[in-house]
């Protein structure tokens, strides 16, 4: 359900975009995700063809790009991939550590004609 | 033809919560958005809260969820302003419906607003509200395996309520090995060890939540 919320704001983003440059068809929407987002990229495109239907986006194909969870860790300022069952640093076992990417949500690009 | 576009998809939710942040700023309301899966015990801890805060400060309670407004009755038994949103099928609040809920409150009434979201770890994590603090409620039988599955949502809250914990000699669970790891991904996390049954851990549990005031 999560994604049908995410869709919309992202249809709204993308209209508004393609309406200011005056586009007659949307062809491609190029969406940049993070992992730790939950958002599931196959539900992000059903919604949208349901979403689009009989807007200049209809049969608009989504290209997602997922972004790999990464922490900086707090105590020797290295970075690592985020692992599901560890948040600790591989270098020095820190366990202080930031999120530095995989929260990402936006819409990067759209192309018209 | 190629667009750069590079805008935030939650971003029009952003903006409606710092509107909402501002209105709660106004008024001089502290509000707390307390999210769990459901059954975890969300509105229990709203019970307990009002009971043992009330003579000292002024509560207002929000009701997210899908249907039904069984919730909102058995909160405004206890005599405090309530208003129910339902989602109508969303699985999480958004700022726009606590905007529209904000309305329908007495704000200059209320020193305390606590905001009851739909039950979910997934959704709820991702939606600012405008709230001043988020608090996760975690439940003994759901699993010390929790954390695992839903980081985000642990690592965005600001404390967490370990409810049903007189159902530990019941239930396999291991207490330390569970906030081991919620420490490991939320360092500032605060954890309390509650029983809405009981009453155990609820003093902390509301102490904790008086000194937030004061900070705002």
């Amino acid at each position: 359900m999560h994604e049908l919320a995410i869709t919309q704001s992202m249809f709204d983003i993308v209209l508004k975009q393609a309406e200011q440059a005056q586009a007659k068809k949307v062809t491609k929407i190029n969406l940049v995700i993070g992992e730790m987002t939950g958002v599931v990229g196959d539900s992000v495109q059903f919604y949208l063809d349901f979403l689009t239907k009989n807007t200049i986006a209809e049969g608009a194909v989504v290209d997602i790009k997922m972004v790999p969870a990464q922490a900086q860790c707090l105590n020797c300022n290295r970075t690592f991939e985020l692992k599901e069952f560890d948040w600790t640093c591989p270098y020095c076992q820190g366990k202080i550590i930031n999120v530095i990417a995989g929260k990402e949500l936006f819409v990067e690009s759209i192309e018209v004609d | 033809m190629k667009i750069k576009v590079l805008k935030d998809i939650l971003g029009a939710n952003e903006q409606i919560a710092a509107k909402n942040r501002e209105l709660l700023d106004k008024n001089k309301v502290f509000a707390v958005n307390i999210m769990a899966s459901p059954g975890a015990g969300k509105t229990s801890v709203v019970l307990q809260t009002i009971r043992a805060l009330k003579d000292k400060v002024r509560i207002g309670v929000i009701e997210g969820d899908i249907a039904s407004s069984i919730d909102a009755e058995t909160v405004a038994k206890e005599g405090v302003p309530v208003v129910q949103i339902n989602t109508g099928g969303e699985c999480h609040l958004e700022a726009n419906q606590l905007e529209s809920a904000l309305n329908n409150l007495p704000l200059a009434d209320i020193d305390l607003l606590l905001i009851e979201n739909v039950g979910n770890l997934v959704c709820p994590a991702e939606f600012n509200l405008g709230e001043h603090r988020k608090v996760l409620i975690a439940s003994v039988p759901e699993g010390d395996d929790k954390p695992f599955k839903y980081p985000l949502m642990f690592n965005t809250v600001d404390a967490l309520i370990l409810n049903k914990i007189d159902l530990l000699p019941y239930v396999k669970f291991n207490v330390n090995a569970f906030t081991k790891t919620v420490k490991n991904i939320n360092s500032r996390v605060e954890i309390f060890k509650v029983s809405c049954t009981s009453g155990e851990g609820i003093k902390a549990w509301a102490k904790w939540l008086t000194a937030q005031m004061k900070q705002r």
